[in-house]
Formats: structure tokens, C-alpha cells, sequence
């Protein structure tokens, strides 16, 4: 009983949103049809692909894409169409574009500024360390203070 | 440039307050999605009536050939916030004197009717939107909504959500601020 609910345990698949009177025939069609929606925001849930949502308009936008798909779009058409009506919001993977300059560049930027610290910080407390040493004057006057001791 | 240094961290702790203050601002709400439509004109599409309701369908030639500014309001039988703005929305429509026209969001004919023959049909135009094709032309996002549109046709503005309380008056500072552009 236990090895069988073991091997049940392996078996289950994980959940699927897609419906499967949504699945297209076509595979080719169908994988792309998923990649795509997997890059698509749900409207409505907002921190979830349209591919794992089961909100109503989640799923009206994968038939329409396979739609789109299906009528010869390509993907870059069919992202196009759906920016255009619920905006660049709804790609995961947003442009590369003015308006978004600092989101792409900045965890580099800040990673480079954070390098930069370090490797200043370091190398000044190298210079640091390498001047502990006495200096002739010093090496003098301990020698002065030592051989006083003798006396 | 020791000096200096010793403020850094100072201005690193201002310019983080300043942005956690900017997101602490009232009525930011960062779930929110402009619409991608705004001084877009508006979709093309067509709508029959809702069978069994007197009021005719609805089309884009309905708005491109309004004179006047003019609301468009996404509305549905089974969603409880648009029975909750129902009847600000007719008093809004009727105290400004302004064209109200309905989107019916995947709504059955029979319920539609039936709510609006219960609450009231300020519209004078209502689209059955049954496969909810045209709400995605329109980039509906949810039940209710609610755009204002300039003479001609184009999209200037849209409240997301019922417009009861804040969302009442942000839709009527938008239409006041669009009525100076478009008397």
C-alpha cells in the first residue's frame, strides 16, 4: 500500500491551468503558444503567468493567442498585440528601452559601485599595512633606547 | 574628499527615506495598470443589444460620431461592485448631463435584463459582450470599469474598479479637468 502511494506520488503530474479543450493540435504551434503565455502577467492575479492562472481573462487571453498563432503570427506579433491592449505591464520580460534604463542597468550599476568599494578599500589598507614598518629614524631610536639598557 | 565621504552614508539613508516615502504616498496603489488606451482612439468593434433589453447595441461609429464627452461603463449582472456603483454612476450621468453607454461583460441576456430591469438602464447604448472579445479589445482587466471619451472617439481616461467612494472622485476630478479641454 505504501510503495503504491509512493509511486502514485511520483506519477502526479503538476497542475496545469490550460484547460484541455484549449490545447492546440498542433504541438509546434501549441509549445510555442505556451512559451508564450508563460512571459505573459495575468491581469487580474497579478504576479502569475496567464499559463498557470484560472482567472477568466487569463484564460480568454491563451485561446486568443493560440488564435493569433494559429491565424500565422509570430511571436513578436502576438506580444504586439497583446501590449498593445493591456500595455508592457503584462510582460514578464519588460524592453529594453528609455523607460526602463534603470531597471535593466541599475543592479549592474550598483554591483560595479559595490567592486569598485571593495577593491578601493582593499588596496588602501594594503598601502596601509606595507607603511607599519619602522622608519629609519625610528630603527635609531630604538637601538638608542636598547643600548641604554646595557649600561 | 575624507569629508565627503563621511556623509555618504547620510545621503544614501535620505535618498532611501525619500523613496519609501514616495511609496508610503496616499492612494499610490502599485497594483494598479494604466491602461494602455489612453489618447488611443477607441477599439473597433461592434455589439448587438442584449436580447430582451429595449436599449440598441453599441459600436465604435457610436462614439466616433458623439460631439460631447461621454462615459463607457464595463458592467456585468453577477458582479457585486457594479450593483454597488449603479446608482452614483446613473445620478453622476444624469447631474452632468453626459452619454453614458454599457459594456455587458460576459453576461447571460436573460440575467442582464433582469438586473437592469431591477436597478434602473441609465444607458443610452448597451453592447452584449458575451465571449468578452471586445473587453480585451478594450484591455479590460476586471468588472467594473469605467472610461471617459473625448468628442471623436479617443480614450482619455479609465477608473479601474467600482466608482463609489475615491474612485467616484477621482472619475469626477478627471471629467472636471476634461471638461475645461472639451466644453
Amino acid at each position: 500500500m505504501k510503495r503504491l502511494l509512493c509511486l502514485l506520488l511520483f506519477c502526479a503530474t503538476p497542475l496545469f491551468a490550460v484547460e484541455p479543450d484549449e490545447i492546440l493540435d498542433d504541438s509546434v504551434l501549441e509549445e510555442r503558444a505556451r512559451a508564450i503565455s508563460a512571459q505573459v502577467r495575468c491581469v487580474v492575479c497579478q504576479n502569475e503567468p496567464i499559463d498557470s492562472s484560472n482567472a477568466g481573462v487569463a484564460r480568454d487571453l491563451r485561446l486568443l493567442i493560440r488564435e493569433r498563432l494559429v491565424a500565422g503570427d509570430s511571436d513578436a506579433q502576438v506580444y504586439e498585440f497583446l501590449v498593445a491592449r493591456y500595455g508592457e505591464f503584462v510582460l514578464f520580460k519588460p524592453p529594453f528601452k528609455p523607460s526602463t534604463y534603470a531597471l535593466w542597468i541599475a543592479p549592474f550599476a550598483i554591483l560595479l559601485f559595490g567592486a569598485g568599494a571593495v577593491f578601493l578599500t582593499l588596496s588602501r589598507q594594503k598601502t596601509a599595512a606595507a607603511a607599519k614598518g619602522l622608519s629609519a629614524e625610528e630603527e635609531r631610536r630604538v637601538k638608542d633606547l636598547l643600548s641604554e639598557g646595557d649600561k | 574628499m575624507r569629508r565627503i565621504l563621511f556623509f555618504l552614508p547620510l545621503a544614501i539613508v535620505a535618498f532611501l527615506g525619500g523613496v519609501f516615502l514616495w511609496g508610503l504616498q496616499d492612494g499610490r496603489d502599485p497594483g494598479s495598470i494604466p491602461s494602455a488606451l489612453i489618447n488611443k482612439p477607441a477599439p473597433a468593434f461592434e455589439l448587438s443589444a442584449i436580447d430582451g433589453v429595449g436599449t440598441p447595441g453599441f459600436a465604435q461609429s457610436d462614439l466616433a460620431s458623439l460631439e460631447e464627452l461621454s462615459l463607457v461603463n464595463v458592467f456585468a449582472s453577477w458582479c457585486a461592485p457594479c450593483r454597488a456603483e449603479h446608482p452614483l454612476l446613473t445620478r453622476l450621468a444624469e447631474e452632468e448631463g453626459i452619454p453614458l453607454f454599457g459594456l455587458n461583460y460576459k453576461d447571460k441576456a436573460d440575467a442582464a435584463a433582469a438586473w437592469l430591469e431591477e436597478l434602473g438602464n441609465p444607458y443610452q447604448r448597451i453592447g452584449h459582450d458575451l465571449s468578452g472579445r471586445v473587453g480585451i479589445e478594450w484591455g479590460v482587466t476586471g468588472v467594473p470599469e469605467t472610461f471617459i471619451i473625448a468628442p471623436g472617439g479617443t480614450i482619455l481616461y479609465r477608473e479601474a474598479g467600482p466608482v463609489v467612494g475615491d474612485g467616484m472622485k477621482r472619475l469626477q476630478k478627471a471629467l472636471a479637468d476634461l471638461r475645461e479641454d472639451y466644453p
